[in-house]
């Protein structure tokens, strides 16, 4: 008998020592909380100006998240502020289930394209002041995932579609014939300029959400991809032979003839990647290759 | 649960190079990174790589200058294989189709760079990074080599025996950010750490949000030591209100700096009068902020960088993505306008100890790029000198790893090298674990069989790993306490204030206080949000446990290193003292508290010895 008094003896400890620490745990969540808002609202009281993130959050698994929706934040205006800096904040301050990509905050690693006020946008590379009238803090900025592709969560979408349509091009330099040991390929400096500006892609996908054609048929490679082609077809240093396989692959059903050139492309391009006149040029040789062969 | 041969973390420029070269020496090889490979921050690298590729350069002039750079803290074994093989790893790239920047006679471009005696450094633009990344990156879809993308790992399979020494890595375990499950990776030739950098540990800086020394924190608390941590980079010419950055290569074609007076500091201060703008890193770093001290900053912050007499052609030919950050994360034309730039955390020096061919001392367990140490850079790395690092021993790694026999290493690791150990620290708290409550992720070496006596086979050392991380990320999101953000902002300014270009006592043992208070509130550290869909809370919290291991270590070795030495400056210690300190600082992590002991740097070439000399630019 007495064994068992102590074992029921060190059950109730067990239990109101873990309801203790259960208490602590919240007490301590509640504080840090309360510490973050206090700072939210210390930075609110001593900014000049201020405005409204309105988000979307979307997650599946959270019931009260399942529906989609639209949260709205008050951030304090600083000097030099991107849409990404203010979802930094926010996610920091007032909700740190808030979900977005980012990595280099320097409009390199592609991961941060959203839709901002109904255009994509890089939001590392997007001032707030851009985004008000005569470049002033705008009073509400609106962000939303990018459109035509599924959403995983909040801003975060599935870009395993953009993944493979760049992946069907075959993306990759794959010379007709290499020098030997350590001498280089020559490549002159004005093809290397042609090549420029394809190759300052950063897989974004901001392109391809922002193309109707894209948006209604889900084979079209999409200007990203295409674009990627350009750069090494029109790269002097792969040789002729891998130039007419890559003017094939472009040239296929879902390939450049589906463009409509309405620009879109070009225009949210956050490296300024002339995308609709390079698939114009693949057009054009596509062309001339066939009246070669004809 | 997953196998293959070679298990490669992070696909940056290391990671990328280390799968290529295991896949071609025919291993079955995967990349596991918390980012898509073309998303890594090698992406953000702009000035270029050095390799001796022309007539009238040699790759031992290259080795003498890097040594020089890193104040005869390198080891030359290191050094060596370096400057002699990055101008075949340079070639390979351009035979890859990587869009060098082309001469006239169509040959690869290079330009000048800091602290080199010869224009050795290649580039592509200000976008050497971005393209090398990508061009590897092509090269991996090429070979059709396994990538798990948006797989963030955890820690690694590490058997348990005493000596770190003797402790087998069998793989890692990752949780998948999309699904939230966690996945063991069994690796039956070895596992090759290339998470990158550690910056996040500082509140300005040009790395990446995703930089957060995981590789280096996984590693040492798996026993590896880490070395020579204290030695920081922080770049001269960085954004004052993001920490972007702004080349090396705008001061390499000619750009100038500016004090608030007008006064072309470099020179006319002193500090470097015959390189001046292109002296080493460290040097233009503690000149800038010497002058905003002395009060001939711009608005007391920054200093301006001026390239407007080089004129809009050769600016837009050469430097044409530096207009464009200047002008989308500052506002400033610079063509028309200087451009306003302060030091800020770029790189580090540091990282986990390998030898050349990236072996840790525990087998099977490799690393390379800016989370090793081989180490190459000493106590400051040259501009142009990162870029060929991950290609050249980012190669060497996953030849090794997957089989290619290289002959005994030159460079030795582990705790049986030491030449002393430190007693006598005078650290105010005790750092390390915090006991019992710390010991989910402060697992000595790894898992030892339930029993405590036979070992497990490797299967089953990756199973209780992984079994080990499902309950840590089920009790962090079950449980309720501190949100991790306001511990990460408490380091980041600590670092920032205490351990930053210029280093006192004082100011160090203060940050290793706060860096004490960091891991008491992290006990009471929670996930706030509960999905297992896409949950970043939870990652930023897993990593910025690692922040805390890391910049611990930086601190105690920065507060061991009582000399001024490359980019470490230390107040009360004003001369690089030959005698007591030609040697490397390690930490390594045992039983929960960090042993500070020293090794033998190696001055010994194949062919010559270097002899420390002065280092003036």
């Amino acid at each position: 008998m007495s064994t068992q008094v102590t074992e029921q003896e060190t059950e109730t400890e067990e239990q109101s020592s873990h309801q203790r620490r259960r208490l602590e745990e919240k007490a301590e969540r509640a504080a840090s909380r309360d510490r973050m808002r206090e700072r939210a609202e210390n930075d609110l009281d001593e900014a000049d100006t201020t405005f409204t993130l309105k988000v979307f959050r979307y997650d599946p698994e959270i019931p009260e998240k399942e529906e989609p929706r639209f949260d709205t934040f008050e951030v304090p205006f600083t000097k030099g502020m991107t849409v990404l800096d203010s979802l930094m904040y926010a996610r920091d301050h007032y909700d740190s289930s808030l979900t977005f990509r980012h990595s280099c905050r320097q409009a390199v690693c592609g991961s941060d394209a959203l839709f901002v006020n109904g255009t994509q946008h890089l939001g590392c590379k997007t001032q707030v002041v851009d985004l008000g009238d005569d470049g002033g803090v705008p009073g509400e900025i609106r962000v939303e995932p990018l459109p035509h592709q599924e959403v995983v969560k909040d801003l975060v979408v599935d870009m395993e579609h953009f993944y493979d349509q760049m992946e069907a091009v075959e993306p990759y330099f794959d010379a007709d014939e290499l020098p030997d040991g350590m001498e280089e390929q020559r490549q002159t400096r004005e093809n290397r300029e042609k090549i420029k500006m394809s190759s300052r892609c950063i897989w974004c996908g901001a392109c391809m959400s922002s193309c109707n054609v894209a948006a209604g048929n889900n084979e079209y490679l999409g200007p990203a991809a295409i674009n990627k082609a350009y750069k090494f077809a029109m790269d002097e240093r792969e040789g002729e032979n891998r130039k007419q396989e890559r003017l094939e692959i472009i040239e296929q059903e879902h390939g450049v003839w589906r463009c409509q050139t309405q620009f879109s492309c070009t225009e949210v391009c956050p490296k300024d990647i002339p995308l609709t006149e390079h698939i114009q040029e693949l057009k054009r040789e596509a062309v001339k290759n066939n009246l070669k062969f004809w | 649960m997953y196998e293959h041969d070679v298990i490669v973390v992070g696909a940056g420029g290391a990671g990328l190079r280390a799968a290529i070269a295991a896949h071609e020496e025919g291993a079955d090889v995967a990349l596991v990174s918390k980012l898509h490979p073309v998303r890594s921050h090698t992406g953000a690298a702009e000035g270029g790589i050095n390799a001796a590729l022309r007539d009238g350069d040699d790759w031992t002039d290259h080795a003498y200058d890097t040594m020089k750079g890193s104040d005869y803290l390198g080891d030359a074994p290191a050094i060596e294989t370096l400057c002699e093989t990055s101008p075949e790893e340079v070639i390979q790239l351009e035979h890859w189709g990587m869009p060098f920047s082309r001469e006239d006679d169509g040959r690869v471009s290079q330009r000048p760079f800091g602290g080199l005696s010869f224009p050795r450094t290649t580039y592509a633009g200000a976008e050497t990074g971005h393209h090398l990344l990508h061009t590897m990156y092509e090269q991996v879809v090429k070979r059709g080599i396994k990538v798990y993308d948006e797989f963030y790992v955890m820690d690694l399979a590490v058997t348990d025996e005493p000596d770190p020494e003797d402790r087998e890595c069998h793989g890692c375990v990752a949780y998948d950010i999309k699904s939230g499950d966690v996945v063991g990776f069994e690796a039956t030739n070895g596992v090759v750490l290339a998470t990158g950098g550690d910056g996040q540990a500082f509140d300005h800086t040009t790395n990446a949000v995703a930089n957060t020394g995981d590789g280096p924190a996984m590693a040492y608390r798996a026993g590896a030591p880490v070395e020579d941590m204290e030695f920081v980079q922080f770049h001269p010419t960085t954004l004052p209100s993001t920490g972007v950055l702004i080349s090396e290569g705008v001061r390499g074609e000619g750009g100038i700096l500016y004090n608030a007076e007008g006064e072309r500091f470099m020179f006319e201060g002193g500090y470097a009068n015959n390189a001046g703008e292109l002296a080493s890193r460290d040097v233009v770093s503690r000149a800038e902020l010497t002058e905003v001290n002395e009060g001939r900053g711009v608005e007391d912050e920054y200093v301006y960088l001026d390239m407007r007499h080089l004129g809009e052609e050769r600016i837009t030919d050469r430097l044409e993505n530096i207009l464009h950050l200047a002008e989308d994360f500052e506002g400033v034309d610079g063509l028309t306008e200087p451009m306003p730039v302060k030091p800020g955390q770029h790189y580090h020096m540091g990282g986990i100890e390998t030898n050349e061919h990236g072996e840790t001392c525990v087998s099977g367990l490799y690393a390379a790029g800016e989370c090793a140490c081989v180490s190459v850079h000493g106590s400051n790395r040259l501009g142009g000198n990162a870029l060929p690092e991950l290609i050249v021993f980012g190669a060497r790694a996953g030849y090794h790893a997957a089989g290619r026999d290289y002959g005994e290493a030159l460079v030795e690791t582990g705790p049986s090298v030491a030449i002393e150990h430190e007693d006598d620290l005078g650290a105010p708290v005790e750092p390390g674990a915090l006991g019992p409550a710390d010991e989910d992720v402060a697992a000595d070496g790894g898992e030892a069989a339930p029993d405590g006596g036979e070992l497990l086979n490797p299967s089953a050392t990756v199973e209780r790993t992984a079994e080990r991380c499902r309950q840590r990320v089920e009790e962090l999101k079950s449980r309720e306490g501190r949100n991790h953000a306001e511990i990460r902002q408490k380091l980041q300014k600590a670092m920032t204030r205490w351990v930053n270009v210029f280093r006192e006592e004082e100011g160090l043992k203060k940050a290793l206080e706060v860096i004490k208070e960091c891991r008491e509130e992290y006990r009471n550290v929670a996930v706030s949000d509960p999905s297992s869909t896409y949950n970043t809370d939870l990652i930023h919290t897993i990593e910025t446990r690692n922040l805390i291991d890391v910049a611990e270590t930086m601190t105690l070795s920065a507060l061991a290193r009582n000399e001024f030495r490359g980019a470490h400056w230390r107040k009360e210690h004003q001369k690089r003292k030959d005698d007591e300190w030609l040697k490397h600082t390690m930490v390594q992590w045992s039983d929960g508290s960090p042993e500070i002991y020293y090794t033998d740097v190696i001055l010994e070439g194949a062919e010559k010895a270097y002899e420390p000399k002065v280092r003036s630019y």
